[in-house]
């Protein structure tokens, strides 16, 4: 059995170029992640700003034997956005499909479902498999035993987890950053851009709750699944998906590595990962089977 | 255009039939429906018979099984398309891949709907599902303006369906995990959002707080009267203001917008409430008959909004994204 790889997810947040640039420089130099999804799947209105950046992104990337894999947008909707889909799909490298407007682009050649794709039960993954999917990283909501009945009557299909960071609970045609502004959407002035995580959305009596990023609303705490190799291996995942956070990602992909290679402790890697800057209390009830919020075992 | 009404018990179907729907949509008794409350919903003796009253009086019935189907358990899913079919639905609204694929491949005589789960937006998605599946209609994502269902008319060979009363999503459905992330269960898997026993109000010196799995959704004063804890429908604290940050708490009236809709190419208007009862679908039936009905005529807009005067769901409405200035 091979090892458990490591994938970074594409970055969900507005940030500028010149982080980009610098946050994948380090990717490629120091984090142990066999993939890098890159692009945008959130706003198509962010594109312009991040366009011009990727081809020197990627170059370096794969000059440091990191698999590149692009990832196309969520909700596409007007005809600029729709383009980029199918120009991504018309792309060699492997591409992360994040709805089904990318299907007839991509019919036949191998792609990646990823996490927005609705793929809840091993029928749909087998449906999948047959247009492409090579790797298929289920909506968040599903635990580790639904994914790993998916994986058992999809042999030929890698079963990825997301295990890391603020997860993505959903997608709109509003923006709220515009709406808490008094902007619309279609004049939103990128206010996004000031979140490099998302604003935090607390309830009325200061419990953490939600953030917003754009059209996106995420959870305020932050995802960490932290499993035992040998349960990963024994529900036949064969990924695991880290989602940029502005918080150090070289000791995030560090901390998992050394977990998945059997190098570190389940409770150490935790205590690690509760260390780094993190913007919210790390979770990982959606992988147990429980809501979403319900906390990782608490780390003394 | 067809007016396509919702029919939570047989009951309801037979009200909203009767109150000049052209068509009914319901599901059967389990989670395959995305309105699966305790009290709702259909036996398969119960469907074919609401099937056979339908077709008496003229009516359609489209059967909803447009949840996602369980990891093992996808045989309910599949067994629920086969009930339909055998009740004699004139169609089957799904959004599933793998039910889709259901129907296609063992049931090609029913006509298939693509449920709004699906939130398929673009002509790509939906010529996809029609290519794939034979999909004859799509409902509508609630989050596209009237110009871009125009556009997107334009752009593909199916029928198309628009929410125009009831219910109002600000999330793309089928994209939304915020009921599952607080309570467990979820649209997608479960058919419920913000479900009923993760609702608690809890009263302290302050006033009531509305919560929903110790989540406090919404504050009201003493006395003031308190609103049922939807999840996206509640007051928040972001940066430095507190508010209604992703919608008030409204419901979708699109009645004036009828006339928009059918010149940009909609095919069937639907209005939601499967949790309603039978006073309320045939009142709000009969108001959308007639306004669909003097719309069909060349009447105006002045005319339409005097007969959906008074049709609310109890508070304040919106035209939602039908309006680019929501977004």
């Amino acid at each position: 059995m091979s090892a458990i790889a490591l994938t970074l997810g594409p970055v969900f947040f507005h940030w500028p170029a010149e982080r980009l640039a610098d946050f994948y420089r380090r990717i490629a130099d120091e984090a142990p992640v066999q993939r890098v999804h890159v692009g945008e799947v959130v706003c198509g209105k962010r594109m312009p700003f991040s366009d011009p950046c990727w081809p020197e992104i990627i170059e370096r990337l794969e000059r440091a034997g990191k698999e590149v894999v692009l990832a196309t947008l969520a909700a596409p909707a007007t005809v600029r956005e729709r383009r980029s889909i199918a120009e991504l799909c018309g792309d060699g490298r492997l591409v992360e499909v994040n709805d089904f407007t990318a299907l007839p682009a991509r019919s036949g050649r191998p792609f990646v479902a990823g996490p927005f794709l609705n793929v809840y039960n091993e029928a749909a993954a087998r449906f999948l498999a047959g247009q492409g999917a090579r790797a298929i990283c289920p909506p968040v909501e599903l635990s580790l035993a639904a994914v790993g009945g998916m994986a058992g009557a999809c042999p030929g299909v890698e079963f990825e987890m997301f295990a890391f960071g603020r997860l993505p609970l959903a997608i709109s045609g509003r923006c709220y950053h515009a709406r808490l502004h008094g902007l619309h959407k279609d004049s939103c002035q990128f206010t996004c851009e000031r979140d490099a995580d998302g604003l935090a959305v607390d309830t009325l009596d200061g419990q953490a709750f939600l953030a917003i990023n754009g059209v996106q609303t995420l959870s305020s705490q932050v995802h960490a699944f932290c499993p035992s190799p040998d349960e990963l291996a024994g529900h036949g995942i064969r990924r695991l998906r880290l989602s940029p956070q502005s918080c150090d990602m070289i000791e995030v992909s560090k901390t998992y590595r050394a977990l998945l290679d059997g190098q570190e402790e389940l409770d150490s890697a935790r205590f690690i990962l509760s260390c780094l800057d993190l913007p919210g209390k790390m979770v990982d009830g959606y992988a147990r089977a429980r809501p979403g919020w319900h906390a990782v075992a608490a780390v003394d | 255009m067809e007016l396509v009404c919702p029919a939570g018990t047989p009951v309801a179907l037979r009200a909203a039939v009767q109150a000049g729907a052209g068509a009914v949509y319901c599901g059967f008794r389990d989670g395959t429906n995305a309105r699966n409350f305790p009290g709702l919903n259909f036996s398969v003796a119960e469907m074919a018979e609401g099937v056979r009253f339908a077709h008496a009086h003229g009516a359609r019935v489209l059967v909803a099984i447009n949840t996602f189907a369980r990891v093992g358990e996808v045989d309910l899913w599949l067994g629920a398309v086969d009930a339909a079919a055998a009740c004699g639905a004139d169609a089957i609204i799904a959004s599933d891949v793998a039910v889709l694929d259901h129907v296609a491949s063992n049931h090609p005589e029913v006509n298939l709907h693509l449920s709004v789960q699906a939130a398929a937006a673009t002509p790509e998605a939906i010529g996809f599902y029609a290519k794939t599946f034979g999909v004859r209609r799509v409902v509508l994502p609630r989050v596209l303006s009237v110009q871009e269902i125009a556009a997107l008319n334009r752009n593909v060979d199916v029928e198309t369906e628009a929410f125009v009363f009831g219910g109002l999503c600000v999330m793309i459905e089928g994209r939304c995990h915020l009921s599952s992330y607080a309570t467990g269960r979820s649209p997608n898997l479960n058919g419920v959002c913000s479900p009923p026993e993760a609702v608690s109000y809890d009263e302290d010196r302050h006033g009531v707080a509305a919560r929903l799995s110790g989540f406090t959704i919404d504050r009201y004063a003493q006395g003031e009267p308190t609103g049922y804890p939807t999840l996206c429908k509640g007051r928040f604290r972001a940066g430095d203001k507190t508010g209604y940050l992703f919608e008030d708490p409204v419901s979708l009236n699109a009645g004036s917008l009828i006339a928009g809709l059918k010149a940009a190419g909609v095919t069937a208007l639907k209005i939601e409430g499967r949790q309603r009862g039978k006073a309320y679908v045939g009142e709000v039936v009969r108001a959308f008959r007639r306004a669909l009905d003097a719309v069909e005529m060349g009447s105006d807009a002045v005319e339409i909004d005097r007969i959906l005067a008074g049709q609310s769901e109890g508070g304040r409405q919106t035209t939602g994204a039908y309006k680019k200035t929501w977004r």
